[in-house]
């Protein structure tokens, strides 16, 4: 089944903390929090290391490459779409979508790259695309 | 301290409803505490403890505590989903245990059928305050099925675990729920037609998915000297223990749930294993919920669950390990969208020699009660208990 329809998408609600986040993907980059005490990346982005409670923790800009982890189809939607999670470069598995491709032709373990997608009224979301 | 032989279930009640168009929420929770005190032979005067979660009107107990009357010395309302209540046991047990209550009531009820609910395939709506997880999950269209899904396709590209496996889950419990008068899917169903039925998140099918009712149930825990005067056979718990399994900080790992901790824990608590278990509640929100479980509270190998749940291995009377006897929440009953205290009612009617003739395991002595809430592909409550009939 290929995405045929555009997804009307929610826009996320922001918090104090992850602002900068959702400013940087407004201008295409997606961010990750990384700590410098433990050197962990993670995600979502916290202030305090979930790993080792450092608040040493900065952002990093990640490269946008990854692979699938795992997915699903959600074939009973309006508009159905690929949910699963993508393991970034720089570490951490963020949900995220699958978009702009042969929602059959998906597997575990495959390369994709970053997109973003407008939400509605809202900084566009990071999603990935076959690479 | 352990709360191994400090408390007894002694009462319990399941609401023969699937439906409930024309009683209230907090109707349905009173009818549920009085069956099951009813069962137990106690009042609800005897009652000093209340637990309950999410799915009861009002701020934690206290609206329930007043509609039914209630003056109890110690409350709890944790809300780790469908898993509350197996958890809850185990918190009862330890009130009991520390001589905080001597009679605690636990009781569920919720009508999503006839409010109308979008149970599993539509995301759940925001309220109040979002959750920190809330912008990086939400935008995206997580679902109940599709969260599950992704378990499931994981499970599947790691150990070559297949549709037709995971679909022996369901006409298992098929086979069991066609005795269930109360059971909201009464045919028996082939592998065939489960993984026949219509796709909804791969890859999960609609028959892989629990069933949405409306309804309740009850249970009441007991000290040992409140179960010794009472005439019911004595079921008496010998270990517990509870886990929040999470994304943990973006190392995700969709391939084990929290049992993997509850399990042994509870086991361990227990002095018994696995293998001991005559029968087995484990919570079937999904076909791969029962799998994965299975797998993590130590019936078979990490990988191997496929195969354990093949050719009719849960179905009593034939499988090695009999499972929800009373069709569970695939074929049954998954009242609130929360199936874990359903879980503790069939166990305990099995050690009772109470569960019905045809599904009825012989000599049943020793019970494991199991129960996922939240969302295992996003985080969860995992709450084991392990029973034994004295």
């Amino acid at each position: 089944m290929a995405e045929t329809k555009e997804r009307k998408l929610p826009p996320p609600a922001i918090s104090e903390e992850t602002q900068a986040y959702w400013d940087a993907a407004g201008k295409g980059k997606l961010l990750v929090r990384k700590c410098t005490s433990c050197g962990q990346a993670h995600h979502y982005p916290r202030t305090i290391c979930p790993f080792c409670f450092s608040d040493k923790t900065e952002w990093v800009e990640a490269s946008g490459k990854g692979t699938i982890y795992s997915y699903s189809v959600m074939r009973r939607a309006p508009v159905p779409y690929a949910i699963g999670y993508v393991t970034l470069a720089e570490g951490p598995r963020m949900l995220t979508n699958i978009v702009d491709c042969d929602f059959d032709a998906l597997k575990c373990e495959q390369a994709v790259k970053l997109v973003f997608k407008p939400t509605d009224g809202g900084p566009p979301l990071p999603m990935f695309t076959p690479a | 301290m352990s709360i191994k032989g400090k408390a007894y279930i002694a009462g319990i009640y399941e609401h023969p409803t699937r439906l409930a168009k024309d009683i209230s929420l907090a109707q349905i929770h009173a009818q549920c505490a009085k069956g099951a005190l009813e069962d137990a032979g106690l009042t609800k005067d005897d009652v000093d403890g209340y637990f309950c979660a999410g799915d009861a009107p009002g701020l934690g107990p206290m609206s329930m505590v007043e509609y039914m009357g209630l003056k109890v010395r110690h409350v709890d309302s944790t809300d780790t989903g469908g898993s509350s209540y197996v958890l809850h046991v185990g918190h009862a047990a330890e009130a009991i245990a520390s001589g905080k209550c001597k009679v605690a009531l636990i009781t569920l009820a919720g009508r999503p059928r006839a409010e109308g609910m979008a149970t599993g395939t539509v995301p759940r709506s925001r309220g109040g305050t979002p959750t920190p997880d809330d912008p990086f999950e939400f935008p995206y269209g997580p679902t109940v099925v599709n969260m599950y899904a992704n378990c499931a396709m994981r499970h599947m590209y790691e150990f070559g675990t297949t549709s037709e496996q995971l679909a022996w889950i369901k006409v298992a419990a098929s086979h069991h729920a066609q005795y269930n008068p109360h059971a909201l899917l009464k045919d028996v169903v082939t592998v065939e037609e489960v993984v026949n039925s219509p796709m909804i998140s791969d890859p999960l099918h609609r028959l892989d998915c629990c069933v949405i009712t409306d309804g309740g149930g009850a249970i009441v825990v007991v000290a040992p000297e409140i179960a010794a005067k009472l005439k019911r056979p004595k079921v008496k718990l010998l270990g517990s223990s509870e886990f929040i399994k999470t994304q943990m900080g973006g190392k995700v790992d969709l391939t084990y749930s929290g049992a993997r901790f509850t399990g042994a824990a509870a086991f361990a608590e227990a002095g018994v294993k696995p293998s001991d278990m005559k029968y087995a509640s484990i919570y079937d929100s999904f076909t791969i919920t029962v799998l994965m479980q299975l797998e993590d509270l130590g019936f078979c190998e990490k990988g191997k669950g496929g195969a354990f749940v093949a050719d009719g291995n849960l179905i009593s009377g034939t499988g090695k390990l009999p499972f929800n006897t009373d069709g569970g929440g695939l074929c049954n009953n998954h009242p609130a969208n929360r199936g874990g205290l359903t879980k503790v009612l069939e166990a305990v009617r099995q050690l009772r020699g109470e569960a019905h003739p045809k599904v009825q395991v012989k000599n049943c002595d020793l019970a494991i009660a199991h129960g996922t809430g939240g969302s295992l592909g996003l985080r969860h409550g995992s709450a084991t208990v392990i029973l034994e009939r004295e």
